[in-house]
């Protein structure tokens, strides 16, 4: 039994929210989010897989054909377009946030704040 | 919290978060594993409807209805990107410099476009019998017409995008959606049911409503992503702060924060 996959997800995981504690930059923190967040998709498309399975795409596959959960992938797709979303409206607040206070490191909006 | 307490802290849940996470996955269905219970009813459901792409018919037929909750996200966050970039009072608008490219980047970025264009359209055409679809080929099609950017300058791209028909496209879309899934009530079913004729399996009419959901989400992604990126493009070519608050490096936020 391998667990490798799913410890790579766990990985990109923890390696995000550790970007995420250190960053000094908010764009340098929106990309640790996407970090973390791609993470998911590894965990579901990993947990999807199947020894030997082949794109669930039919049209040119025999309909007995070993393929790979399709249900994961759809959810993975999602997973995909509300991280762009995310993303987006993030670096949309970071632009306003740098146009404001004139910095984008976290600790200095703290003590502007204060 | 200092930045070393915040790391002390920080790798202390981290351990504890990793051992759980190790926890849970060795309680997960074994990796390569054969059973599959979801993904095989989907992939008969999928034959059911003669729909060739399993994870489309999953998408747009099975779980229609949770993308069409995916497709409002979407919209939702073009609109709030836009009013969160919107032009502010003070803020001048000038107007976009020329910009000078090389000829054979220029040419290239010309030879491209229509290709990168067609690609998108194919993309999203084939969506119920190749990989990809309306997410994923709109996406393709926003970024083809950014290519302009790239060959030509900001002034090119602006001459061949005006907004307010991708604005509406974008609602156009998202309005497709909801209405297709309101004929499926009105022609007697529940919300978004495949009511469509399915059409020969492998061919490009087969999948019933699929087609029609794909083809409404590549419109609004497509639409949406230009505007989101005009949006961005504009606060970075065209907005100009106003006058002594420009650019606002650190030297003048530690200057600008008595008032802030």
């Amino acid at each position: 039994m391998t667990l490798l996959p799913y410890l790579v997800a766990g990985w990109i995981f923890l390696i995000g929210v550790y970007g995420l504690v250190t960053s000094r930059n908010l764009i340098h923190t929106v990309g640790c989010l996407s970090v973390t967040q791609s993470s998911t998709y590894v965990l579901l498309l990993a947990i999807g897989y199947r020894d030997g399975g082949t794109a669930p795409v039919y049209a040119a596959l025999p309909k007995d054909a070993r393929v790979v959960d399709p249900v994961v992938q759809a959810l993975t797709l999602t997973d995909i377009v509300v991280g762009a979303t995310v993303t987006a409206l993030l670096l949309a607040l970071v632009t306003q946030l740098h146009k404001r206070h004139g910095t984008v490191d976290p600790d200095e909006l703290l003590a502007l704040k204060g | 919290m200092t930045r070393r307490g915040r790391l002390v802290l920080f790798l202390a849940a981290a351990a504890v978060v990793a051992v759980l996470l190790v926890a849970a996955f060795l309680g997960l269905p074994q990796f390569g594993g054969s059973h599959h219970p979801y993904g095989d009813r989907a992939v008969r459901a999928a034959f059911a409807h003669h729909t060739a792409n399993a994870v489309a018919a999953v998408n747009f037929d099975q779980r229609a209805f949770d993308t069409l909750g995916e497709e409002s996200i979407l919209f939702a966050a073009v609109l709030g990107a836009m009013v969160l970039l919107r032009q502010t009072t003070g803020e001048r608008r000038r107007p976009p410099r020329r910009a000078r490219v090389s000829p054979p980047i220029r040419r290239l970025g010309m030879v491209m476009l229509p290709v990168a264009l067609l690609v998108g359209l194919y993309v999203v055409a084939h969506g119920q019998i190749t990989p990809g679809g309306g997410f994923q080929g709109g996406v393709v099609v926003a970024t083809a017409l950014h290519l302009l950017y790239v060959a030509a300058d900001y002034g090119a791209l602006e001459r061949i995008r005006p907004l307010s028909p991708y604005e509406i496209g974008d609602a156009a879309g998202e309005a497709a959606y909801v209405v297709t899934g309101i004929s499926t009530v009105l022609a007697g079913s529940a919300f978004l049911t495949n009511v469509l004729p399915l059409g020969t399996f492998g061919t490009l009419t087969s999948g019933g409503t699929v087609v029609l959901l794909n083809a409404a989400v590549g419109m609004e992604v497509a639409c949406g992503v230009v505007v989101l990126l005009a949006s961005f493009l504009d606060q970075a070519v065209e907005i100009e702060a106003p006058p002594g608050n420009n650019g606002a490096g650190p030297a003048e936020a530690a200057g600008g924060g008595g008032n802030a």
